[in-house]
This record gives C-alpha cells, sequence and structure tokens, in this order.
C-alpha cells in the first residue's frame, strides 16, 4: 500500500481522518420463533480513511455496504469496534454529540426518497445550513446557496431552486443531494451507489462532480458501489476495499487491485465485468466453485469464501488472516496457490 | 430462407394519454436475424420495451401500433411463409405468443406469482397451450429445463417465489421462457438489478441456448458493455428513434452515429485510458417537446446547420449498417 509520504509543501499527517477498528455488526432477526437468528453482517472491519482520499467500498448487494457507510456516518451504531475522527474516538458518543458527525455526510442512493416532496429545492438546502449556522442572515444563506449551485453546476439556480423533487430529474436530484451534502463543509462524504440509477450519458458528469469536489475542497469520499467500472473513474487515484460477506477481502490502490487482483473473490469479480470492447468478449467459466453466495449466518472463525473458492485447503475452514502482498492487503491464508497473473494485459499508456 | 425472423417497416407506437399523445416510438424499420442475438440499446425512455413488446402485442395500457407493419417469418419445410403479426387478432396471437416467441420481462422478480410454486405456474402455462395433460411428462419436462439453467430442479420446483434468489429467480424465468420451444425470446434487460458475477453466469446461460437450441434473441439493455460482451448485432436507440444499426463489431469500431460515439465515451471500464472518457453533454429528449430537425443536434458535437433543420432520415449502407445522421456515411471513426 502506499503509505502518505511528506512532500515539500505540505506535512501530511500520519494520523487518519478517520478509523475503524474492529468494527462488528450483528443484526437479530425474529423469526417468530424461540430463538432469534443472528445476522453477522460486518465482521472485523479494519479501515483508515485518510484526509482527501476517495476511497471505494465496492462487492455484491448484501455484502454491508450501506450497513458500513451507514455506521462511518454514525447513522447506525455498531455492535462492537471503535471508530476515531481525528483521533477522536466517537463510537458510543454521537447521539450527544451530533455537531461532530456534521463532519461526515450521507449521500443515499435513492435521491427521490432523499428529499421531501413537498418542499422546494431552496427550503431543502436552506434549512441544514440554517440549522447549522444559527447566527447567519437569510442573505449570507441565499449567498451560500448560489456558490453550492454553482460548484454543482445547475445554472441558473433560479431555474431549479423554486422546484419540487419530482420536477426534476435523477440526475439532478444527486447534484441537489450533493449541494447539501457539502453545505455543512464536512471532511468526509460517503455516497451510497450514486449514480446506479442515472442514465449512462449523464453517469460519468455526476462522476466528475464528486472528483472536482475532491480535489478543489479536499474532502474525503467513501464511493460505495457495485461496479467496479465507474469505481476505477472515480478512484483513480485512490484506494478500493473489495468487500465479500461482511469482511473486506481485498484493500490496495484501485489500479493494483483491478490490475492484478490477489483475492480469489476478487479474481472472479474482476473477470465477471463486461468490458465495452468486443474483443474481450469471452464465455470462460469464471473461477468459482458456485454461483451462489454463501450465508451471513452460523459464520466461523474460517474463511467465509471457502465453499466457492478454487484454491482452498482444510485449513481456511478453521482460520484465515490477512496478509500483505506488495500492493494490497488480502484475506487469504493460501496466496501461494492463488494465481497472480493480471486478469488483463492492460492497454493503457 | 429469409435471414430475418422478425421485420419492423416502419413502426411507429404511441400513448394516447387524455391530454396528449406520446410517441414512443418513431418510424423503425428493423430486421431481426435469425439464430443470433440482436441487442437494442439505449437509454431509459428510448422505446426499448415499447417496440419489443410491440412483437408479442404486450405493448402496456393504452399503447397501440400507430403504423407500419411487424413481419414473423415462419419457415414451414423449407418454405418461407410471410405472417403479419402487428395485424393478429387476440386469438390468432394467443398460440403464438410463448410457443413462437416468448418474453423475460423487466423485473422478473415480480413477473412470477407470489402465491403459486413454480411447479404450479409451468403447468398451467403448458395446459392453457393445450400440452400434453401426462403429469409425469410435464414434470419431466419441467425439471429438464430448470437443471438446463443449472438450478436444483426438485427444490426449486415446489418453491414459491420469495424463496428464491434474484438470480435464481432470472433463471426460473428464461426456463419458463424455453416451455413451449419458441423460435424467438425477447430478454428486457435480463440482468438489470443483478450482481455482475450472476449477470456472468445468466449470459453464459443464454449464449448456450441460442448456441444449443439455436433461439434467436432480442436483448435490451442501456449497458454497452453487455452489448460488446453478447451480442451479435445492435440497434441503438435514442428518442423512441433506431439511430444506427449495425454488426456489433462495426459499430465499436466505427462509431458512425455521434450518440453511439458518446456513448462508448461515456462508459467507463476496467481497463483502457481513463483520461479518455468524457460525457454526454446536455440531458435525454423530451419526448413531449423534441428538438427541431435531429433530435440528437442540441447534444451532438457534430452538429451543422442541416441537422437543426429537417430530421434526416435513415442512410444505409452496403455492409447493412445504418443510421440517422446526416453525416452517417462519411463518419468512421474506424480504430487506428
Ligand atoms: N436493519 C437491518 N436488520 C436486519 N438485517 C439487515 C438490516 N440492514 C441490513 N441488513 C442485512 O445486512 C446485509 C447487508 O446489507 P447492506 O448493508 O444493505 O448490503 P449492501 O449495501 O452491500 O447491499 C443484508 O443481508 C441485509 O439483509
Ligand atoms: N404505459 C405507458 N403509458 C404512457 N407512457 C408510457 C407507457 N409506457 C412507456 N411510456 C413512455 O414511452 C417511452 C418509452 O418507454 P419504454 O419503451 O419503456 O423505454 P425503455 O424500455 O427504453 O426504457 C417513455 O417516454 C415512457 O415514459
Ligand atoms: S445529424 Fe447532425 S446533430 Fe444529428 S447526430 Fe448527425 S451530426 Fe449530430
Ligand atoms: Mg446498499
Ligand atoms: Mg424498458
Amino acid at each position: 500500500m502506499a503509505e502518505n509520504k511528506p512532500t515539500q509543501t505540505e506535512v501530511v499527517s500520519e494520523q487518519p481522518l478517520m478509523r475503524l477498528e474492529n468494527i462488528n455488526m450483528v443484526f437479530k432477526k425474529s423469526n417468530g420463533l424461540l430463538t432469534d437468528k443472528h445476522i453477522h453482517v460486518l465482521k472485523n472491519i479494519n479501515l483508515d480513511i485518510k484526509q482527501g482520499e476517495i476511497i471505494a467500498l465496492v462487492g455484491e448487494s448484501g455484502c454491508g455496504k450501506t450497513t458500513l457507510g451507514r455506521i462511518i456516518t454514525g447513522l447506525l451504531q455498531p455492535t462492537s469496534g471503535n471508530i476515531y475522527l481525528d483521533g477522536t474516538k466517537v463510537t458510543g458518543t454521537f447521539k450527544k454529540k451530533i455537531t461532530s458527525y456534521n463532519q461526515v455526510q450521507f449521500i443515499q442512493q435513492d435521491s427521490y426518497a432523499a428529499l421531501n416532496p413537498v418542499r422546494t429545492i431552496y427550503d431543502s438546502l436552506y434549512a441544514p445550513i440554517k440549522t447549522h449556522n444559527r447566527k447567519w442572515s437569510r442573505a449570507q444563506i441565499d449567498e451560500k446557496i448560489e456558490e453550492l449551485m454553482s460548484l454543482i453546476g445547475l445554472q441558473p439556480s433560479s431555474q431549479f431552486l423554486t422546484k419540487y423533487p419530482h420536477q426534476l430529474s435523477g440526475g439532478q436530484r444527486q447534484r441537489i443531494l450533493m449541494a447539501r451534502a457539502i453545505s455543512l463543509d464536512p471532511k468526509l462524504i460517503v455516497a451510497d451507489e450514486p449514480v446506479s440509477m442515472i442514465d449512462v450519458s449523464l453517469r460519468l458528469s455526476l462522476l466528475n462532480l464528486m472528483k472536482k469536489l475532491n480535489e478543489q475542497l479536499n474532502m474525503s469520499f467513501v464511493y460505495i458501489s457495485h461496479d467496479l467500472s465507474t469505481t476505477r473513474y472515480i478512484a483513480q487515484n485512490g484506494r478500493v476495499a473489495v468487500m465479500y460477506l461482511g469482511e473486506i477481502a481485498e484493500l490496495g490502490n484501485i489500479g493494483d487491485v483491478v490490475h492484478q487482483p490477489r483475492h480469489p473473490y476478487t479474481r472472479a469479480l474482476i473477470q465477471a465485468v463486461p468490458i465495452p470492447d468486443p474483443d474481450f468478449a469471452s464465455y470462460d467459466e469464471l473461477p468459482l466453485k458456485s454461483m451462489n453466495l454463501g450465508s451471513l449466518e452460523n459464520r466461523t472463525d474460517g474463511c467465509c469464501f471457502y465453499d466457492r473458492c478454487l484454491y482452498s485447503t482444510d485449513e481456511c475452514k478453521i482460520s484465515v488472516e490477512y496478509q500483505d502482498t506488495p500492493t494490497a492487503r488480502v484475506l487469504c491464508r493460501n496466496l501461494g496457490c492463488v494465481p497472480n497473473q493480471p486478469i488483463y494485459k492492460q492497454k493503457q499508456k | 430462407m429469409n435471414e430475418n425472423i422478425i421485420e419492423f417497416r416502419n413502426v411507429s407506437i404511441d400513448y394516447p394519454l387524455r391530454k396528449y399523445t406520446i410517441r414512443a416510438v418513431t418510424d423503425v424499420t428493423l430486421g431481426i436475424k435469425r439464430g443470433k442475438i440482436t441487442a437494442l440499446v439505449g437509454e431509459s425512455g428510448s422505446g426499448k420495451t415499447t417496440l419489443s413488446s410491440s412483437i408479442i402485442q404486450c405493448i402496456s395500457e393504452p399503447g397501440k401500433i400507430a403504423s407500419g407493419d411487424i413481419v414473423f417469418f415462419d419457415n414451414v419445410d423449407g418454405e418461407d411463409k410471410k405472417i403479419v403479426v402487428s395485424k393478429f387478432k387476440e386469438k390468432e396471437m394467443k398460440p403464438f405468443r410463448w410457443k413462437r416467441v416468448s418474453m423475460v420481462f423487466q423485473a422478473a422478480q415480480s413477473a412470477l406469482n407470489p402465491v403459486m410454486t413454480v411447479e404450479q405456474q409451468f403447468v398451467e402455462t403448458l395446459l392453457a397451450h393445450g400440452e400434453d395433460k401426462d403429469k409425469q411428462k410435464q414434470r419431466a419436462r419441467c425439471k429438464e429445463l430448470l437443471e438446463y439453467v443449472k438450478l436444483d430442479a426438485e427444490r426449486v420446483l415446489s418453491s414459491y417465489p420469495h424463496e428464491l434468489s434474484g438470480g435464481m429467480k432470472q433463471r426460473v424465468m428464461i426456463a419458463f421462457s424455453l416451455l413451449l420451444n419458441p423460435d424467438l425470446i425477447i430478454l428486457d434487460e435480463p440482468t438489470t438489478a443483478l450482481d455482475v458475477i450472476t449477470q456472468s453466469y445468466i449470459f453464459n446461460l443464454l449464449k448456450q441456448i441460442n448456441r444449443e437450441k439455436n433461439i434467436s434473441m432480442i436483448l435490451m439493455t442501456h449497458d454497452i458493455s453487455v452489448v460488446a460482451k453478447f451480442a451479435d448485432y445492435v440497434g441503438v436507440m435514442y428518442g423512441g428513434r433506431l439511430v444506427e444499426y449495425g454488426k456489433v463489431n462495426d459499430i465499436f469500431r466505427k462509431r458512425r452515429h455521434p450518440y453511439t460515439e458518446g456513448l462508448i465515451n461515456a462508459t467507463p471500464s476496467i481497463i483502457g485510458d481513463i483520461d479518455k472518457l468524457k460525457p454526454i453533454e446536455g440531458s435525454p429528449p423530451d419526448l413531449m417537446n423534441l428538438p427541431k430537425g435531429c433530435i440528437f443536434s442540441p447534444r451532438c458535437p457534430y452538429a451543422q446547420e442541416v441537422c437543426v433543420g429537417e430530421e434526416p432520415s435513415e442512410i444505409c449502407l452496403e455492409d447493412g449498417s445504418k443510421g440517422r445522421c446526416y453525416f452517417f456515411k462519411e463518419r468512421d471513426n474506424g480504430r487506428k
């Protein structure tokens, strides 16, 4: 993993913006019977989020991305584990100290559900700014709103501010959510599948907007997605955590992970991604034993990918630990047996 | 034998609403090649579902074919038989639907009846089409198909839809579409709600069905990557128009229509140069308020004066490709 190296002009502190330490999330599902089912949705998540970085959480649906995103934002209390924001422990305290969590904003997937349908866009933007800056005059807030609208590229703003959510397109609503999130000057934004419901031709400009906010305002982003192609686009210089059944299977720079995936699951995942070029069409079988996702119930200390893995040995059933490779941190004990050649010879540059 | 199994001939389709009428499909002429996979690609609202579902008269209410014909070419003992299916009465369409052309609808998740087991639904369809009433034979047929799509047949037959995962339900729907041995299957965004690993399995399966059973397919998708991987031919739809049609390889190399070029350039990939990607400016067309001339002109980086006058008509090239752009013939962005 690339370490933050101090440059001549600025000294990058060693301290991450946010540190997640051994986060576990267990949901109880009562099924009407005597025993409740326990669903271990997140298991021993350790992750540092650095100031100004874009880090992506990718994985199949149900692997715990949204749950982790909500925990990062303080919307959900983990069952166990600690969270540090700027070095200060915030787990367990955020109910009282909500303001510290203004520094972390969540943008949810469904932009329609996220906005109040009977409020104009102006009102939806005004309210949180007012709450956040009690002393500001209306003129000051209006100025701030104008600045935000220009930043997110909805101009002239008067055309949009008087409208209601249903009068805007999905892409425009996502931009409004982006504006509302940055209006509180957060240090970190968690964006949950922000482009999955957006038309292809509009996706790129929305991703570009996030890249711009990241660069201009030095805001960190956690980009949640099931789509590795958009992830590679937005997190070009950032890191990716590939999640499988509530664990981080592989963590590394996105370029490395996509080019030369090391975890057996990541290798299958990358190979499954269709490439927009018929020269790459292939019907090779994926390197997996089964196409069925495992279960979150009855977890063991062993590797949760065991059932589907082509390289498993009996020991994998008993325990599994992270191994550091030159490019990534990988939750697999048999890396020596897992192929390490690139999936595609990169045609870049 | 006619190389097409279906031909759309100048088909326009309207949704007459109370206050106004939406023209969802405008003057589409398109041949679907027998034994091949033809993709229809376009963003939401471009008319893919409306066009395809018109083949089996399943356009959602109050949609109607406003003009044009849909022709099905049957092949009886080596003789071509031309059937104008768009003129069918419901009585004639009923035996045609599922038996000759079946459709896997978008949101297959909800296409299954929640209070019936998979077996009950399969059997009901077999009976409705006057197939063999022998219970043993019916069950054997269902089992064979479910195993063909790599499902645990015994378990799935006795399951209710909610007991199956999304990927399993989609495979049940694909097995269902094969039930009466159709000549053509229409697949409406068959993997949109599924994960890439499941998607990959489903496409391998569909390709296998296409090759082994020689079933023609129409695949609707908004994802040009899926087209590249899966289809032989592709029609690109924009605002209810078929703006470009050709072989998949040619379309990707030549990118004659500026919208097709824009789509390819706007699609991120896990390989290749990120800096070359760029979005299509502007927003998709509003069918109730279409621009003058070429409906892509407000977003087109190549638009000239002629483009905002009359709407361009189709330009057909010798290699079978065609498109609606004034410069379709000259434009050839052949890759170096
Ligand atoms: N409040 C909850 N109660 C019980 N189970 C939940 C709850 N929220 C999420 N889950 C379960 O946790 C798992 C992970 O969900 P989620 O975080 O939404 O995954 P993703 O966003 O990766 O699709 C799923 O199995 C889901 O059903
Ligand atoms: N039942 C309906 N009533 C009115 N308009 C409809 C109906 N179904 C589709 N439309 C309109 O027709 C256009 C094309 O829709 P559709 O064929 O579903 O496109 P696609 O499948 O490409 O997303 C859209 O503008 C849509 O709003
Ligand atoms: S006709 Fe003109 S505006 Fe339309 S796509 Fe071609 S160049 Fe662009
Ligand atoms: Mg989610
Ligand atoms: Mg559709």
